[in-house]
């Protein structure tokens, strides 16, 4: 005992010296709180907006990388994120923001609305918003989106251009926001093409791509030709069963969700993406607090306020006849002459 | 005293230096990604102790350690590596918040303990399963264990969404205040941090586990079995009934752990895409406490320190998290791969000897 109590003294000695070491060779550029992995932009005011993801991480593919890149984005501010890793973080990770004095923080993904709303009234100073939850109270400024009208018009796409008539929609869970995906595709196909039967799956998961790859070969297999993927990391697996099928001379298409797909998978499984502009509501809310003309609130984004839409890169596959069509129904939804039900009709 | 101190010779220093190992190869690995480890490492700790907020989240995050700890090691001392720690975790939460919610006009001291032995009992029952087979049937416990903790989450899932849901969210109502186990006054001393009486439980079980264990006649039976089944048995010890019990004790630990989640964290229950992992923790845990109650203190302590310091690591030193489970990751490696540190010490103990030949 006496031997071994002496050895780790002398061995944390050891670790002082080897840590100090260390700490002198890089300890000139950066001092206190500068962080490289995760903060970015330009320091030139005072402003600091702080982001915390959900448990997808920032490196999602999706709407929380979405929002990195819309904060990343914002000129004037320190922008800094913490990554969820459980459910209790989300308390904490806002806390840290919070406390630590930024003048705004994110909550990313309708998972910490409730994390949102404890803290925002206990911190009735502090200034927050959300993503995808609506939360009471009068410091948080909620953003959700009407997905069920981007997907409308990418049911249209995908009813005009199907030669099957049939087309799938693989979910995530079934949750609100995901019914209001699938609500609006099949809205959208049945505008245009009432003929056309949609098969739907929901894998019970957003972070499985080997479940999104069953479902998906399940569709192909049952004489699809089109699946809508509204699922997350779990929509992975969809795009590569398509493109294993592409490869073999089989011709399936994929419609992509929250960022344009194609470009992250490729132009020869990617129809088209129904995009979900969550870094530009995340940029246009920061500057607000840059500018100081913050305000508590919630607000919904649809086609009108350019909040969701087909992606731009769509053309390089749907035709300008239907690319015409869809212009027309998405003007039609704009005027309020469509309403684009939130619900699936069954 | 000087008993509880034998229990750690040896172990307690060889733990220490594995520790410490662990922190170098962490520092190296930040040096090779570029980042600083000393500031890193000191982030860590201002993250852990630097406000009263952040000392009671830290206490928060190790209190489920601790018990999901225990319900490994009591079982690993009856020889039976229980993996179900996750599932039996998930059943006690299960359990825990229909009883919050669903039973209603009880008073606070009745509500809130009935809620928390629900949870246990369920966790007991929930892992009892796994031994009743092992005992019964022969049947691997590794193997059911791991099946029961998909069954728990898929289970779970299922409850929360056909009886306890609350409208248009993924998640359960909230728990009736009855129920709750948070401690108000501690929680405003500490700047609203979610402390509960989770922790006080965690250090009795603690007390528990010692004494059953190792101070009564059923503690030696179930260490009996743990060390020779075989001979056990030839004693006249019935291995079946040890092995039942010793993975009820076990899962009743887990299953507080799930409890007092949802009744002093929480207060409601999610829809939880993935397993939460608290019971795969526990495992590490107890290995880093060498399966010993005090051991595992200083273990989930250690554990929790470091996990929830993670997030102070990548604020003050842009470390990314998946770095701080790699340092976890180094130091469970060197406490379960005990040859090594036990190589490292071996040239400080030789050069002894021959000082003392010459």
């Amino acid at each position: 005992m006496k031997k071994s109590f002496k050895l780790s003294i002398v061995l944390l000695l050891a670790l002082t010296v080897v840590l100090a070491g260390c700490g002198n060779n890089k300890n000139n550029a950066n001092s206190g709180e500068s962080a490289n992995a995760g903060s970015s932009g330009n320091t030139a005011s005072n402003v600091k907006i702080g982001l915390v993801t959900d448990v997808g991480g920032v490196n999602d593919k999706s709407f929380n990388q979405s929002a990195w890149e819309g904060l990343s984005a914002v000129e004037g501010a320190k922008t800094e994120y913490l990554q969820s890793t459980k459910a209790d973080d989300y308390e904490t990770n806002l806390n840290k923001f919070v406390k630590g004095g930024y003048d705004l923080t994110w909550g990313i993904g309708m998972d910490l609305g409730d994390a949102v709303g404890k803290v925002a009234s206990e911190n009735a100073d502090a200034k927050l918003a959300i993503i995808d939850a609506t939360v009471d109270q009068p410091n948080v400024k909620s953003v959700t989106f009407s997905e069920n009208e981007g997907s409308f018009l990418v049911g249209v796409v995908a009813g005009l251009m199907t030669k099957t008539n049939k087309i799938g929609f693989v979910g995530g869970t079934e949750i609100p926001v995901i019914k209001r995906f699938e609500a609006g595709f099949q809205a959208g196909i049945q505008a245009v093409n009432p003929n056309a039967q949609l098969l739907v799956n929901y894998t019970g998961a957003f972070d499985k791509p080997d479940l999104g790859k069953t479902a998906a070969a399940t569709f192909y297999d049952n004489g699809a030709d089109i699946v809508f993927q509204a699922a997350g990391g779990t929509g992975t697996g969809v795009f590569n069963e398509a493109t294993a099928r592409v490869k073999s001379g089989q011709k399936v298409w994929v419609i992509g969700v929250d960022k344009d797909q194609s470009l992250e998978f490729g132009d020869e499984v990617t129809l088209t993406s129904m995009v979900k502009r969550v870094d530009e509501a995340v940029k246009r809310v920061s500057q607000e607090v840059i500018d100081g003309t913050f305000k508590g609130g919630s607000e919904v984004l649809g086609l009108k306020e350019n909040g969701v839409g087909i992606a731009d890169t769509s053309s390089k596959n749907v035709p300008a006849d239907v690319l015409a069509k869809v212009e027309e129904y998405k003007q039609k939804i704009i005027s309020g002459e469509i309403t684009v039900p939130s619900e699936p009709a069954k | 005293m000087s008993k509880i101190l034998k229990l750690f010779s040896g172990s307690g220093a060889i733990s220490i230096i594995a520790i410490v190992l662990g922190l170098i190869v962490g520092a190296v690995v930040m040096l090779i990604g570029g980042y600083e480890p000393l500031l890193a490492y000191k982030s860590l700790f201002s993250q852990v102790f630097g406000n009263t907020y952040d000392f009671g989240e830290t206490l928060r995050e190790i209190t489920p350690l601790i018990l999901t700890g225990f319900a490994f090691a009591f079982a690993a001392r009856a020889g039976l590596f229980n993996i179900g720690g996750e599932g039996q975790f998930i059943v006690g939460m299960t359990a825990a918040s229909v009883i919050g919610i669903k039973v209603h006009g009880l008073p606070i001291y009745i509500h809130a303990p009935l809620a928390v032995i629900a949870g246990g009992l369920f966790g007991g029952i929930w892992a009892a399963l796994v031994g009743y087979l092992k005992a019964k049937r022969g049947v691997n416990e590794v193997i059911t264990s791991i099946m029961l903790n998909w069954i728990a989450l898929y289970l779970a899932n299922f409850i929360v969404r056909h009886f306890l849901l609350m409208e248009g969210k993924q998640r359960s109502e909230d728990i009736l205040p009855t129920a709750s186990v948070s401690f108000p006054w501690l929680s405003d001393l500490m700047d609203s941090a979610r402390i509960h009486w989770g922790m006080l439980i965690a250090v009795l079980c603690s007390v528990f586990f010692y004494y059953f264990m190792w101070k009564t006649k059923q503690g030696f039976e179930l260490r009996a079995v743990g060390n020779n089944p075989n001979a056990a048995q030839y004693a006249g010890m019935n291995v079946g009934r040890n092995v039942v019990k010793a993975m009820f004790i076990s899962g009743i630990f887990a299953g507080l752990a799930g409890a007092f989640q949802i009744l002093g964290v929480f207060h409601y229950q999610s829809i939880m895409s993935g397993s939460p992992g608290t019971g795969f923790d526990g495992i590490a845990v107890g290995l880093i406490g060498m399966n010993n109650p005090f051991g595992i203190l200083l273990g989930a302590l250690l554990f929790g320190t470091l996990t929830y310091g993670s997030a102070g690591m990548s604020f003050g030193a842009g470390v990314p998290p998946e770095l701080i489970r790699i340092v976890i990751g180094s130091i469970i490696f060197f406490i379960a791969a005990q040859g090594i540190v036990r190589g490292i010490i071996k040239p400080f103990y030789f050069k002894r000897k021959k000082e003392k030949v010459l």
